[in-house]
């Protein structure tokens, strides 16, 4: 069957008071941004021992979901279930806002933003930042033109190529935002090849429990319905997501606990680290993995859409957790200059380091996420991205 | 690659069409681009001067590859409180001194203690300069680099400040301005929202002077830092280096930083 999309015709007060509290968020974000580029980022929690603080958190995270969100398309082009195809440009859309809401983000927690000409003039090319330059625009080109091939019926034989090269480049562009981390040698808890398909893992469930909000929201908007097949499907490969990531989690902290020099950072996450032990153990993993897995599995909450969207919150906020764990943790644990030494120095050498987020990084990493909800619900104001005429089961 | 090898004189400020042929039509032209030509050269000239009686090294001579600046800090020598080398830094180069965790420290005095022994040790740590930087390998635009005599710098001209610098040095080296900075050193740029650290004081280096820690160290009576040439076999710092055993920070990393340690 040929697959259908609308737009969504919403208007009125709904609409209205939805595009208020959005402007709201935006403005919240650009405030923020002001502070930090008038008066340095002396106003945000950052310091030099924790030089990647809250906005890197929502940033990173939103650059994973965005590759993740392009899931649903990519089953229905590479993997050749047609069912899927309804979604197709809904899941591209999603990817292209996200990671523009993430990339936002980045670019304004730069000591430099007005630089950004030079970001996009000078490369170093071993820089793995550099890479990603290239990784972020060129997603943005291929998921622009697959979804030009989605919609507009010039494009549509070209429609498979552009799945394929979207899935792959997807791929990579998530490898690159792992490698980011991956490639650090002067980090204990970075410097692990794993980052890599860690972060495709966890990207595919990011992706998956926003894309599955965005899709019930936009049903529901359109008077449209998912079908009970449809969304029993959609629950089951968020919860083979969820447990691929944890795999890779405990893949990472396995192997780390198997080498001796790498037990004190594993310790410091795993046990005694503070808040960066209880985000870890309570929000990474039982209310952003186990619980999910719980409200998608068990018999009287997994046909329930209320609990898949509780499910799909909490993936969003474990995510988030993971991130704070991965980038904050990461720094907060003290580098060892002299491995089986005790360190002391003005620079706060040998000493767990300490950081408390401001308001305004957290001001602008829900700006970014609102630059992703505003760039979407343009994109379905203005085109037909919503799936039309779903079929019944 | 953006990363240069040796740092080079910039181009003369001479118009694009100075050296075209002459022909009828274009002979005003001619005239003008000779003219502007004539006045830059009026306009450079005594730059050129001024810098030969600052007794500095030419812009236009090339800082050569076949030095390679380094320090051998003997930590026996270092004396534990003793942070002279630190303060001649702030004062050399613009630094506040401050101590917060948001201040920049391009150098300060890392005390350790050996779990097992009880052995303490006192030494400066700053950047180790290293032959293959981490900061200069994640450095997005190019602006960590390292010069061809072995200097790891900052452009601060391209630092963007995404700070991937920071987490990618080993040594804690690199501090990242917070907020505006007043009272700079002419020849010491800084700036909020760019990344700094420790520049083996290069402008001292390129008039034929020792680092400020070095001078600072020699005048306290300690004389623990030991700079100079690791490339001329009858250089001070090489001597010393093939007659004691010395120790790279994290060796085990393979840097081949230009800053060793004798005494661990």
């Amino acid at each position: 069957m040929q697959a259908a999309f609308r737009q969504i015709a919403t208007s009125g007060r709904s609409l209205g008071a939805f595009i208020a509290v959005l402007g709201v968020l935006l403005a919240g974000g650009a405030w923020a941004f002001y502070q930090m580029e008038h008066f340095g980022h002396i106003v945000t929690g950052m310091n030099n021992q924790i030089v990647w603080g809250l906005p890197h958190v929502f940033a990173v995270f939103l650059i994973v979901a965005a590759s993740g969100a392009l899931n649903i398309a990519s089953i229905g082009s590479v993997f050749g279930k047609s069912e899927y195809k309804p979604f197709a440009p809904l899941s591209g859309l999603l990817a292209l806002a996200l990671l523009l809401g993430g990339l936002t983000i980045l670019l304004l927690d730069l000591g430099r933003p007005d630089r950004l000409v030079v970001a996009m003039t000078h490369f170093n090319f071993k820089s793995i930042f550099a890479w990603n330059m290239f990784l972020y625009t060129g997603f943005i080109a291929i998921v622009a033109a697959y979804l030009w091939t989605s919609l507009v019926r010039e494009g549509a034989r070209w429609n498979q190529a552009a799945g394929f090269l979207a899935f792959g480049w997807r791929i990579l562009l998530t490898t690159g935002t792992g490698s980011i981390f991956g490639f650090l040698v002067a980090r204990e808890a970075f410097d692990s090849a794993i980052y890599a398909p860690l972060f495709i893992a966890l990207s595919l469930a990011y992706g998956m429990a926003i894309f599955l909000i965005v899709l019930v929201v936009v049903v529901r908007a359109t008077g449209e319905t998912v079908s009970a097949a449809m969304m029993s499907r959609l629950r089951r490969l968020l919860v083979v997501f969820i447990v691929a990531g944890l795999w890779f989690v405990a893949a990472l902290h396995l192997t780390n606990l198997y080498m001796t020099r790498h037990h004190g950072i594993e310790r410091f996450i795993l046990l005694d680290g503070g808040v960066i032990t209880v985000i870890f153990w309570l929000g990474q993993v039982a209310l952003g993995s186990l619980l999910p897995i719980a409200l998608l599995t068990l018999p009287r909450a997994r046909d329930s859409t209320r609990a898949t969207m509780l499910a799909a919150g909490l993936v969003i906020l474990g995510g988030l957790a993971q991130m704070y764990v991965t980038i904050i943790g990461g720094q907060a644990y003290p580098q060892a200059l002299f491995p089986g030494y005790a360190e002391t120095s003005s620079f706060f050498d040998g000493v767990v380091h300490q950081y408390q987020p401001s308001a305004y990084e957290l001001l602008l990493g829900v700006g970014g996420i609102a630059v992703a909800v505003a760039i979407l619900t343009a994109g379905l104001r203005l085109f037909r991205f919503a799936p039309y005429r779903l079929p019944a089961d | 690659m953006t990363t240069p090898d040796t740092v080079e004189a910039p181009p003369m400020d001479v118009p694009a069409d100075a050296d075209m042929p002459m022909d009828k039509n274009t002979s005003r032209r001619a005239f003008i681009g000779i003219t502007a030509s004539a006045l830059a050269g009026v306009m450079i000239a005594p730059g050129i001067r001024l810098i030969e009686i600052a007794a500095a090294k030419p812009v236009e001579q090339a800082v050569s590859p076949a030095v390679r600046w380094g320090m051998l800090i003997d930590t026996a020598k270092c004396a534990s409180g003793c942070t002279d080398c630190v303060t001649a830094c702030n004062t050399e180069n613009g630094l506040s001194g401050g101590v917060k965790e948001t201040d920049s420290q391009w150098i300060r005095k890392l005390d350790i203690k050996n779990l097992q022994t009880g052995r303490i040790a006192s030494m400066p740590m700053m950047c180790q300069h290293c032959a293959d930087p981490p900061c200069v390998d994640v450095c997005p635009t190019g602006a960590s680099f390292k010069r061809a005599d072995g200097i790891v710098l900052v452009d601060s001209h391209i630092c963007i400040g995404c700070r991937y610098c920071v987490v990618a040095c080993p040594y804690k080296a690199r501090s990242f301005v917070h907020e505006p900075i007043s009272g700079q050193k002419p020849n010491v740029p800084r700036g909020k929202g760019c990344v700094e650290g420790c520049t083996l004081c290069v402008q001292r280096i390129d008039r034929d002077e020792k680092p400020a820690c070095a001078e600072a160290c020699k005048a306290a009576g300690h004389e623990a830092i030991l700079f100079g040439d690791l490339n001329d076999p009858d250089s001070e710092i090489a001597r010393r280096g093939a007659k004691v055993a010395t120790q790279q920070v994290r060796g085990d990393l393979r840097l081949n930083t230009g800053v060793r340690y004798e005494g661990l």
